[in-house]
């Protein structure tokens, strides 16, 4: 057994003032990944119209990352993916801990509170808490967080469903084509769309968030991402959805086992700002 | 597909001029609102009382701007998706609004009212807020102090960029 004096202690203030800083950096500096992707996209577009527009969202990022003015106004809800490190101690809620990092960050930083107290009492909390945390236990001794705000209109245009069985991959891939092609314009385009598959209704939705957050090919179902996005990208409506090729940028896909009477499939649509910052302790 | 200097208030004119793909540059006064504040608005309105701006020939941004960072009178400041503000909008152009700003397509009772009114909606691109921040000169808050981000605002913008999404014909960009 592992005796106690063995373990790392993390401080409170380091992980709050981690938090804080990585809810700045994700809303201030797109990540490297998602720069190359509009590269790609202003290389691959058609229209016109639609290049001078990837364009511009290139130059807005630029204007962020050199002024402190956020990426985009919907500074998100603050989405953390906490890993910590199974000989890690602590003295401290660090739920509690990371929600005083959000409000830190968030007021420090000038980002936008987009958070209400509830579905019904719309009063916004002015903290931009509660945040959305995920924790994974996994070895070693440190914790990682990576913040990863996340927009309302992408989020309202992702949907969740509970296919039959006997529909199959194809119905798979119809269900996914067929949300990016509704709910795709409004979603600030072009959009990344995170898949998961499997599970139950929650495990199934958490999958797709986390397909955001993937940078490479899926070594057992990349087929079908590229399947996918090449089906997403003759929808047409292009970027900022008035009209082009390039409709979405990637498609990520996360899978696990299911039930025998089910097929959840859940789409979680990330606009053209995929912000995220990691950082450890 | 041109491209309009508009400076507001808008005129009747001014709005027959714009077709759906047209570009233009705003220059003058808009107002921002978005879910909360319109139903402030028309609740006000029910009361019987004032509207906090001349709604005529008013252009309404449909946008939550985030708080200003030292040295900017407002921070990022993109558009939010439109069609949340479906609902809403007839009643605004009877009020005499002639412009919507924001993102996204629109439900066809929208095309019904602006052809009915002689309006237009323009899209701004969404996500590019802190681009757009830099077309905003003033910013004065005027209504609803309580709903922080969702609160209206006059905005002072210079060359503010849009596009003519629906015209006062009724031809839709995202219908072609």
């Amino acid at each position: 057994m592992l005796s106690f004096d063995l373990m790392k202690s993390i401080k409170r203030e380091g992980l709050v003032d981690l938090v804080a800083s990585l809810c700045i950096k994700a809303n201030l500096v797109l990540p490297k990944y998602q720069k190359e992707k509009l590269e790609w996209a202003l290389e691959n577009e058609t229209s016109p119209l639609g290049k001078k527009l990837i364009s511009q969202i290139i130059e807005n990022y630029k204007i962020a990352e050199k002024t402190g003015l956020a990426i985009c106004q919907d500074c998100g809800l603050a989405v953390v993916f906490l890993e910590a490190g199974r000989d890690v101690h602590l003295d401290f809620d660090i739920y509690e801990a990371i929600k005083d990092g959000v409000a830190k960050g968030y007021s420090e930083g000038h980002l936008r509170p987009s958070v209400l107290h509830s579905c019904v009492d719309r009063t916004n909390t002015k903290t931009n808490t509660p945040a959305i945390i995920h924790t994974q236990i996994v070895d070693g001794d440190k914790i990682t967080l990576t913040v990863t705000p996340k927009g309302g209109g992408s989020e309202n245009a992702s949907r969740l469903a509970m296919l039959k069985p006997y529909e199959g991959k194809q119905g798979i891939v119809d269900f996914v084509v067929k949300t990016v092609r509704e709910n795709g314009p409004s979603a600030c385009p072009p959009v990344t769309v995170g898949i998961g598959f499997g599970g139950t209704i929650e495990e199934c939705a958490l999958l797709a968030k986390k397909a955001l957050l993937a940078e490479n090919r899926s070594e057992e179902l990349g087929d079908m991402e590229k399947e996918i996005l090449e089906l997403c990208n003759n929808l047409g409506f292009g970027p900022a959805g008035l009209g082009g090729k390039i409709s979405v940028l990637d498609v990520h896909i996360l899978s696990t086992g299911c039930h025998i009477a089910t097929m959840p499939v859940a789409v979680n649509i990330q606009c053209h700002a995929a912000r995220k910052a990691t950082g450890e302790i | 597909m041109k491209e309009h200097r508009l400076t507001t208030p808008l005129s009747k004119k001014s709005l027959a001029n714009l077709a759906c793909g047209d570009e233009v540059l705003i220059t003058g006064t808009i107002y921002t609102a978005r879910d909360a504040a319109h139903k402030a608005m028309l609740k006000m309105m029910q009361e019987g009382r004032e509207l906090p701006f001349d709604p005529r020939g008013a252009i309404i941004y449909f946008a939550g701007p985030s708080p200003a960072p030292p040295g900017f009178p407002i921070g990022s400041c993109g558009p939010t998706t439109s069609s949340r503000m479906d609902p809403f909008t007839r009643t605004m152009f009877e009020l005499g609004i002639a412009a919507q700003l924001g993102k996204g397509p629109r439900g066809q009772e929208v095309t019904k009212t602006l052809v009915d009114f002689g309006g237009v909606y323009l899209v701004a691109l969404g996500g590019a807020g802190a681009l757009l921040a830099k077309k905003v000169k003033k910013a004065k808050l005027l209504a609803f102090p309580e709903l922080g981000p969702e609160a209206v605002y006059e905005l002072e913008v210079e060359d503010f960029p849009a596009i003519v999404a629906i015209d006062s014909k009724g031809n839709n960009i995202f219908k072609r």
